[in-house]
C-alpha cells in the first residue's frame, strides 16, 4: 500500500471529529441489518423471540451469537455453542486493554457499561482515532467514537434482532446484498490511518499474515487474537520507544 | 439455545470485555506495554480485515468478498468516506455474486 503522507495535525483533528459520528452511524446501520438476519436465523433454529432478544441484549457480540446459534442449529450441544461463542470473543480482552486507557477515568457504573458496549465496531472506530498523535484531542475523539458506536450499534443490533425474530423469513440472505463484505471494508478504511509509518505497516502486515496462517489451525475468532499479539511480539520493539 | 447457555455466554463474554476496563481503571498501561498496545490497532484491524475477507469458519475461501475488498481498497486509497467504502464494497460483492450465479 502506498505511503499516505502525514496531514497537518490541526486539520486532522478537525476532520476527525466531524467524521466520527457519520462513521458510527454507518456501522450501526450495517450491524442493524445483520441483527435482523440474526433474529430470523435464531428463531428458525428453534429459539423463542424472547431468547433471541435476550441473547442480543445480554451477549451483544454478533459473531459469537451467530456461532452459538449455528452450532446448536447444526445439532451441537448447547455447551459447544457457548464454547464456540466464548472462543470467538477472547479478542475482546485484548480490545478492552487497548481501548480502556483512552476512555479515561470513569466511575464504576460507566466502566461497567462501557465494558458491555465493547464490540468490534466500537473498539475499531475508537482505536482508529488514536495513534499518532496520541494527544488529548485524539482521546476525546476516541471516547466519542466508542460511546457513539457502542450505543448506536446496541440500539440497531437489538432493534434488528427483535424485528428479525418477529418477522421470520422476510429478509433475504444478507450475503446476497454483499453485506458480509461491508465489515472488512469498514475495517480497512479504519486501518488506513494506522499505516502512516513503517511500524504501523509492519504491524498490519504481520497481523494479517498471522491471522490467515493460523486460521486452519485454531477455532474461529482465536486467529485474530493470536495475530494481534503475535504481530506485536514479533516486532520486538526497541527499548527506546519512538518519542510521542 | 437454552436459557442457561444464553446466561453462560453472556457472563463469559462480559468477563472478557470487562477485563481491560476493570483492570486498568482508566490508568495507562506501563510504558513498554503502551508502545506495544499503540501498535495493537494496526495489527488487530489488519487481522480483522484478513479473516473477514478470506475466511469462512476455519477454511480459507476466495469468494466475491475479495472483489468487494479490492474496490474498498481503491476507495480508501482515494480517501472516500467510510459510508461510501462500505456501500461500494457491498455492491461490488453482491454484483459479483449475482453474476457468478
Amino acid at each position: 500500500m502506498p505511503a499516505i503522507p502525514a496531514m497537518p495535525t490541526v486539520s486532522d483533528a478537525d476532520r476527525g471529529e466531524r467524521s466520527v459520528l457519520p462513521a458510527a452511524g454507518a456501522l450501526a446501520v450495517a450491524v442493524g441489518v445483520f441483527g435482523i438476519s440474526f433474529g430470523v436465523l435464531a428463531v428458525a433454529a428453534g429459539a423463542s423471540v424472547w431468547q433471541t432478544s435476550a441473547m442480543s441484549l445480554t451477549v451483544f457480540a454478533g459473531g459469537a451469537q451467530f456461532a452459538a446459534v449455528g452450532v446448536t442449529a447444526a445439532g451441537g450441544a448447547p455447551v459447544a455453542g457457548v464454547a464456540a461463542g466464548l472462543l470467538l470473543n477472547t479478542r475482546y480482552a485484548a480490545f478492552g486493554l487497548a481501548v480502556a486507557p483512552a476512555l479515561g477515568p470513569l466511575g464504576l457504573l460507566r466502566r461497567l457499561v462501557a465494558a458491555h458496549l465493547l464490540i468490534d465496531e466500537s473498539a475499531a472506530l475508537a482505536l482508529s482515532q488514536l495513534g499518532d498523535p496520541d494527544n488529548a484531542t485524539a482521546r476525546r475523539r476516541a471516547r466519542l467514537a466508542f460511546w457513539a458506536t457502542g450505543l448506536g450499534v446496541y440500539l440497531t443490533w437489538n432493534l434488528g434482532t427483535f424485528l428479525g425474530a418477529v418477522a421470520g423469513g422476510v429478509l433475504a440472505d444478507p450475503t446476497a446484498l454483499g453485506l458480509d463484505a461491508a465489515f472488512p471494508a469498514g475495517f480497512l478504511a479504519l486501518l488506513a490511518p494506522q499505516l502512516r509509518d513503517r511500524r504501523g505497516v509492519a504491524a498490519a502486515v504481520m497481523g494479517g499474515i498471522l491471522a490467515v496462517a493460523t486460521t486452519p489451525l485454531l477455532p474461529p475468532g482465536v486467529p485474530v487474537l493470536v495475530a494481534a499479539l503475535g504481530a506485536i511480539a514479533a516486532l520486538r520493539l526497541p527499548a527506546r520507544a519512538a518519542p510521542r | 439455545m437454552t436459557w442457561t447457555s444464553i446466561l453462560a455466554l453472556a457472563l463469559g463474554t462480559y468477563a472478557l470485555k470487562a477485563a481491560g476496563p476493570v483492570l486498568l481503571r482508566g490508568r495507562e498501561l506501563p510504558r513498554p506495554a503502551g508502545v506495544a498496545v499503540g501498535l495493537l490497532p494496526a495489527a488487530l484491524l489488519a487481522a480483522l480485515v484478513a479473516t473477514q475477507t478470506v475466511v469462512v469458519g476455519q477454511t480459507l475461501v476466495i469468494d466475491a468478498r475479495l472483489a468487494g475488498l479490492a474496490v474498498a481498497g481503491v476507495a480508501v486509497w482515494r480517501r472516500a468516506p467510510l459510508l461510501f467504502v462500505v456501500l461500494a464494497a457491498s455492491a461490488t460483492t453482491a454484483l459479483v455474486r449475482a453474476l457468478s450465479g
